[in-house]
């Protein structure tokens, strides 16, 4: 676990840069759970697609006259997302199967957490429109309140909780 | 000018954009340490601030490039896409992401990173997301309401509290950077020792920050380009020192009545009075729409003389300057503004006679162009062609 991180600073220059190009070339932000949600509704149209016609959540995104949700821009832009991860982590020597835990949580526990955690951060998007890089990070580069309103409700309340869950970190 | 969406790239190349644009997020997050959960969880617990530096140090970058390349005319900041807000269904879904992020320790940009390099927990993470969507996409009739509850549209955060782009820039920057300071010093105590971050010269760090609020005062005094471009030219001095070319009302009328091809109106009064009446062939571009891309063809035919429209010649004389301001040439103002032509051809009160022998001329030809023109703005309301602005809005968001 100790091979060496970038400097934050100037990782994050670096991912500012990246975003700052996705809004100059193509006006949008970069963003996560946009593709989360486009597999969700893919899957939905291929094995029920009455109950996704009928639905009032997904007949706005499949239908006749629609594009497949998976063609979208998100969708291929977090394909990237896990080409670029798979590289940097193979330039620096981090590709391996492992479970990430803190120091008193099995493995079991952590992915149970692992899933509960990623089913609220899928409720939560919706809500909010985005998650910590659609709606908070690229939200506050455009100046927008929602990025700013969401940053704040995401990270305030992570504190809020996190004195309850120190033991699965500390 | 930027966005290249959707005039120069397609929407198929956009895809492409998009995965090369992924891979340096990918690249990004990953070399940020955000591929690890532990690492990020520790934003929560003070051992780690790596989240904080990382997402600040991002989100000022992209927003001083925001402003910076908006100032120079550089990207159109009207066609980008501004999140819009929901504001409680936004605080709400904020509040559960961030009970997911500190049981989940990620979120679901980085999960799918971290999966990427191997991480089965992330796994399991990226696997809870699509469960999450799919459970809120079920149960969405429950709260439907409350989801399209309080729309705010794309506000702007400066807007929303009250202060200036500049001086609410400045003061994020500042925060960030006390920030940095702080967490540093945090994470110092909490860990007992120099933190995994911290393995950098603090000097090079402190002479950062310095050059970071500079960075600061530039954007607090950076004016926003359309309210500093759109003063200059109504400052009376200036309009003086700067004089326009003038088109005078009889020679519009006479261009107007020929169907000159050569001419293009050009109306920068509000819509509501555009929608009143219009000249015959005028399009309508208020001057706070100059900016954009939308006119740039119009603006740029070098061979058509563009006149400006308005009640009265000063209003017109700041649109003639701006447009010069924003290097467009072979522009005129109506002498007099609209208020003239009204006054002359379209309702003559008066006809006023200079006692030359041209006199009976004028009067014929102001006659003949009133019923002329008013016969074509009576074909135009009549479902007769009119200028109707087309943008095609950029999609955004997640």
């Amino acid at each position: 676990m100790n091979t060496k991180y970038m400097n934050p600073y100037l990782a994050g220059f670096f991912l500012g840069i990246v975003l700052l190009a996705s809004i100059f070339i193509t006006g949008r932000g970069l963003g996560a759970s946009g593709a989360i949600k486009s597999v969700v509704v893919e899957t939905v149209d291929g094995l029920a697609p009455s109950h996704a016609e009928s639905s009032p959540f997904y007949s706005t995104y499949v239908g006749p006259g629609k594009e497949n949700p998976l063609k979208s821009w998100l969708v291929f832009e977090i394909a990237g997302v896990v080409i670029g991860a798979f590289i940097s982590g193979l330039v620096s020597d981090r590709l391996k199967v492992v479970t990430e835990a803190g120091p008193r949580v099995k493995s079991g526990l952590r992915w149970a957490f692992a899933v509960v955690g990623g089913a609220l951060f899928g409720v939560g998007a919706q809500f909010a429109r985005g998650c910590t890089s659609g709606a908070a990070l690229s939200g506050m580069a455009v100046l927008s309140t929602a990025g700013f309103v969401t940053m704040l409700a995401i990270f305030g309340t992570g504190y809020a909780v996190a004195y309850v869950a120190r033991k699965l970190w500390l | 000018m930027g966005p290249f969406v959707p005039d120069l790239i397609s929407d198929q190349l956009n895809l492409v954009v998009a995965l090369v644009l992924g891979i340096g997020f990918g690249v990004a997050l990953e070399q940020a340490g955000f591929s690890s959960s532990r690492r990020l969880a520790g934003v929560f617990y003070g051992y780690d601030f790596t989240v904080l530096r990382v997402f600040f140090t991002a989100a000022v970058t992209a927003m001083s490039g925001v402003l910076l390349l908006g100032y120079f005319g550089l990207l159109d900041t009207d066609a980008i896409y501004v999140n819009p807000t929901w504001l409680l269904p936004a605080i709400v879904g904020g509040a559960i992401m961030g009970v997911g992020f500190v049981l989940g320790g990620y979120c679901p940009g980085t999960s799918v990173c971290a999966a990427a390099i191997g991480k089965i927990d992330a796994m399991f993470f990226v696997g809870g997301g699509l469960l999450g969507v799919f459970a809120f996409g079920e149960l969405y009739p429950f709260y439907k309401g409350f989801y399209e509850s309080t729309s705010l549209g794309a506000v702007k955060v400066f807007d929303s509290l009250g202060m200036s782009q500049g001086v609410f820039a400045f003061l994020l920057i500042v925060i960030a950077v006390g920030a940095f300071a702080a967490t540093t010093a945090i994470e110092k105590r909490v860990n007992k020792k120099s933190a995994p971050s911290l393995a950098f010269s603090s000097r090079k760090h402190i002479l950062a920050g310095i050059l970071v609020v500079a960075l600061g005062v530039i954007l607090l005094f950076l004016p926003d380009r359309k309210t500093h471009l759109i003063s200059k030219v109504s400052d009376t001095a200036y309009l003086s020192a700067h004089p326009a070319k003038v088109m005078s009302v009889d020679e519009l009328a006479f261009r107007i009545v020929d169907h000159e091809p050569r001419i293009t109106l050009i109306d920068i009064r509000t819509p509501d009075a555009y929608a009143k009446y219009a000249l015959p062939g005028s399009v309508n571009i208020p001057m706070s729409d100059f900016f954009g891309k939308d006119w740039i063809t119009m603006f740029s035919q070098r061979h058509v003389i563009k006149v400006i429209l308005a009640d009265d010649e000063t209003k017109e004389h700041a649109a003639f300057l701006l447009l010069q301001e924003l290097g467009y040439e072979n522009l005129a103002v109506l002498g007099g503004g609209l208020d003239a032509f009204n006054a002359t051809i379209l309702n003559p009160s008066v006809i006023v006679t200079q006692g030359t022998r041209w006199d009976a001329d004028v009067v014929r030809f102001r006659a003949d162009a009133r019923k002329d023109i008013l016969a074509m703005i009576e074909k135009n309301k009549s479902g007769g062609l009119k200028e109707v602005k087309t943008t095609k809005k950029i999609q955004g968001g997640c």
